[in-house]
């Protein structure tokens, strides 16, 4: 399993995706610079946190018309895996490979703490080692980060089982007051019609081992490989 | 602009702040942006045109944001001192 790490000018989680890969599952990681436009015959594609292009004019804005990403959305499109993390995500929703954005934190603050989320679907790419209703607990970090989508969009990805985390307490309920961001409908982490390209707000890059505080994301890069090892079309 | 609906927690800040200043008349407040850029084109409508396919395809985040564009001659607007 061989996992693709794209580098934007301004991405700062991409080493912690490499170390989660390489040391915490012992699989082959390497990285793609935004410029570049081959894959490299990567398996899956990560899209690491970050602040690609200063996060100018909006987060992600910029990074998605970086030549690679054109790459990314056809391996999207045919069914690679993708995951982005933090600015990971939100160039996905920007390049519209997800749905919704990442406003602004309702509180306006930059928010650094570790969080719960739970995982409701694990037919998706990134979530088949866990198990559902499964409480994972690891660091959030960003300015923005509030899901938002209008409301026929909320009930489409519900109905469809693509609200894949949410931000949960420590005993697993869903509460606005385990909301960190004011995202709706808790909503943390969400996937493609094709469960293929997911993207989370949360950093399971850094949570892949207990000497970080938590090894909870190590389970999403171990869903990649094993699906990948498997042939698991789900 | 934030698009109506959407919640627009600095605009809220925003109008506090000024309610707390005693103006006492400030209802909602929303909080955008403006970004002024010089664009050579054939007359206003071809430089409207483009400048609102620039927004639809990158100024603005039509998931979140609506916009609004307005064009100027460029000696107007240098004279403001901008």
């Amino acid at each position: 399993m061989r996992f693709g790490i794209v580098r934007f000018p301004g991405s700062n989680c991409d080493a912690d995706c490499f170390r989660a890969v390489t040391e915490g599952l012992s699989e082959e990681a390497f990285y793609l610079w935004h410029r570049e436009r081959d894959l490299g015959g990567a398996d899956a594609i990560l899209l690491p946190g970050g602040f690609a292009y200063g996060d100018y004019l909006r987060a992600g804005a910029i990074a998605r018309f970086s030549p690679i990403m054109k790459s990314v959305e056809a391996f999207a499109r045919a069914g690679g895996p993708v995951l982005g993390i933090c600015n990971g995500f939100q160039i996905l929703c920007e390049a519209g490979l997800l749905p919704g954005a990442l406003a602004r934190n309702a509180g306006l603050r930059f928010l650094s703490l570790p969080v719960h989320i739970r995982v409701e679907r694990t037919d998706t790419d990134f979530t088949g080692a866990y198990r559902t209703g499964q409480v994972l607990r690891m660091p959030l970090s960003h300015g923005e980060g509030r899901f938002v989508a209008d409301e026929a969009t909320v009930e489409r990805l519900e109905a469809e089982g693509r609200v894949i985390f949410r931000y949960v307490d420590a005993r697993g309920e869903a509460s606005g007051t385990a909301n960190p961001n004011g995202s709706l409908r808790n909503i943390a982490g969400i996937c493609s019609e094709g469960r293929n390209v997911v993207g989370l707000m949360p950093h399971p890059d850094r949570a892949y081992d207990p000497i970080l505080g938590s090894d909870d994301g190590l389970g999403m890069f171990r869903s990649a490989a094993l699906a990948a090892a498997t042939g698991a079309t789900r | 602009m934030p698009r109506g609906g959407i919640l627009d927690p600095e605009g809220e800040t925003i109008g506090r702040a000024l309610r707390e200043l005693g103006y006492g008349g400030v209802g909602a407040v929303r909080s955008g942006r403006l970004i002024r850029l010089e664009l050579e084109a054939e007359d206003t409508d071809a430089a409207r045109d483009e400048a609102e396919r620039m927004c639809e395809e990158l100024l603005a985040n039509p998931v979140i944001e609506d916009y609004a564009v307005e064009v100027r001659p460029v000696v107007e607007a240098a004279g403001e001192g901008a």
